[in-house]
């Protein structure tokens, strides 16, 4: 076996790692998204325990999120990590699950999330414009 | 006399399982035992060992679905019903019978630029690394690796991703990105990042739960993802 190729001895090895960046770029994105769920997953389910155990109705809620700007933020940045979170586990899934590795996976998830953030910004909207 | 029933795994990939009867015997090895099915029953058995006593890694194989060193591991500790189940090591390419072919496992040693890049000349001063800084204390938590395999046997993702580096390799790459007299920690995180790298494990902790040195590969892959992490943030990936 000679040691070109194969970087015995200090040999250059089989090229470089083309997607070290990129895919570095989406771990950290991914655990940056997820420090942000924790905290939004909690305030969240805080939301829905409060208006539960409170018989909030439809209308109640309704009133209270209607012109809420801090509402919309928080629900916003929410969104968006979710938007960024999920896609990119799903994308993990399709490789090792699925064999899906082509170019094609990446716009698949592109698309995911943008549909992700789309949907997730119209719900917020509106809650936040609700008629009265 | 009592007797073992041993079912060992023959030929490549596409062999069986054959069946032994080998004289139980206190203190017996796992090793003792192909070892005795070579010389008294059938000499076309393949395994390797070299040192039989912890040292060079040779003899791993899989005992009763574990991936176990055999020298070091005694039938008493493994035994159910008088029966034991030898078979090659899970995740490498079988030779033939117990034999293994490690030189996919041993590149991937290189393509994580396992090698010392010494950035040092003859000129400069001996390198003085305090035996308490904390990289030559991360260092010395893997630095005991005799590359046996038994975490790249039982690790799921090199089961599903061939193209994983794996355990060992990525924690020989954290020994080294600890190393202060090394000069190729960038192309070092370079090469560990990504889907075929420290990014694709999924912290399952198989190879830490089985290495036979107590070495924690897991802590070192976490450590080679924030170091990574870190050269991305400043731009040097």
């Amino acid at each position: 076996m000679s040691s070109a190729g194969h970087g015995y001895a200090g040999a250059p090895l089989a090229g470089p790692n083309p997607g070290a960046r990129s895919e570095t770029w989406l771990w950290i994105a991914q655990r940056a998204s997820a420090a942000l769920l924790g905290l939004c997953v909690l305030v969240h389910l805080v939301t829905i325990i409060y208006a539960v155990r409170h018989g909030l109705s439809g209308e109640a809620i309704l009133a209270r999120t209607r012109g809420n700007g801090v509402a919309l933020a928080f629900y916003m940045l929410y969104v968006l990590a979710i938007a960024v979170h999920a896609p990119i586990g799903l994308r993990t899934l399709c490789h090792e699950w699925l064999g899906w590795r082509s170019a094609s996976l990446n716009w698949f998830i592109a698309a995911l999330a943008l549909a992700l953030f789309a949907f997730g910004l119209r719900a917020g909207w509106a809650v936040f414009l609700a008629p009265v | 006399m009592k007797m073992l029933h041993v079912s060992v795994w023959r030929g490549g990939a596409g062999g069986e399982y054959r069946s032994y009867e080998v004289p139980r015997q206190e203190s017996q090895s796992v090793l003792d035992v192909v070892t005795y099915i070579q010389r008294n029953i059938d000499p076309t058995l393949s395994y390797r060992f070299a040192c039989r006593v912890g040292m060079c890694g040779a003899c791993a194989m899989t005992v009763n679905g574990v991936a176990r060193w055999t020298c070091r591991t005694h039938v008493a500790k493994v035994v159910k019903d008088d029966a034991i189940q030898i078979a090659p090591l899970a995740n490498f390419p079988v030779v033939k019978d117990l034999v293994t072919d490690m030189r996919e496992f041993f590149d991937k040693w290189a393509r994580a630029r396992g090698q010392f890049v010494p950035c040092a000349t003859r000129r400069d001063a001996f390198a003085q690394v305090a035996a308490d800084s904390p990289g030559r204390v991360a260092a010395n938590a893997g630095i005991e690796c005799i590359g046996c395999g038994v975490c790249y046997a039982s690790c799921d993702v090199v089961s599903w991703n061939p193209d994983y580096l794996g355990p060992a390799a990525l924690n020989r790459a954290w020994t080294l990105v600890n190393d202060v007299r090394d000069g190729a920690r960038r192309e070092r995180l370079a090469a560990v990042a990504g889907d075929a790298g420290c990014h694709a494990c999924h912290t399952h902790l198989s190879c830490s739960e089985r290495c036979p040195k107590d070495i924690t590969p897991t802590a070192s892959i976490a450590g080679l993802k924030r170091a990574v992490a870190v050269a991305a943030l400043k731009g040097e990936l």
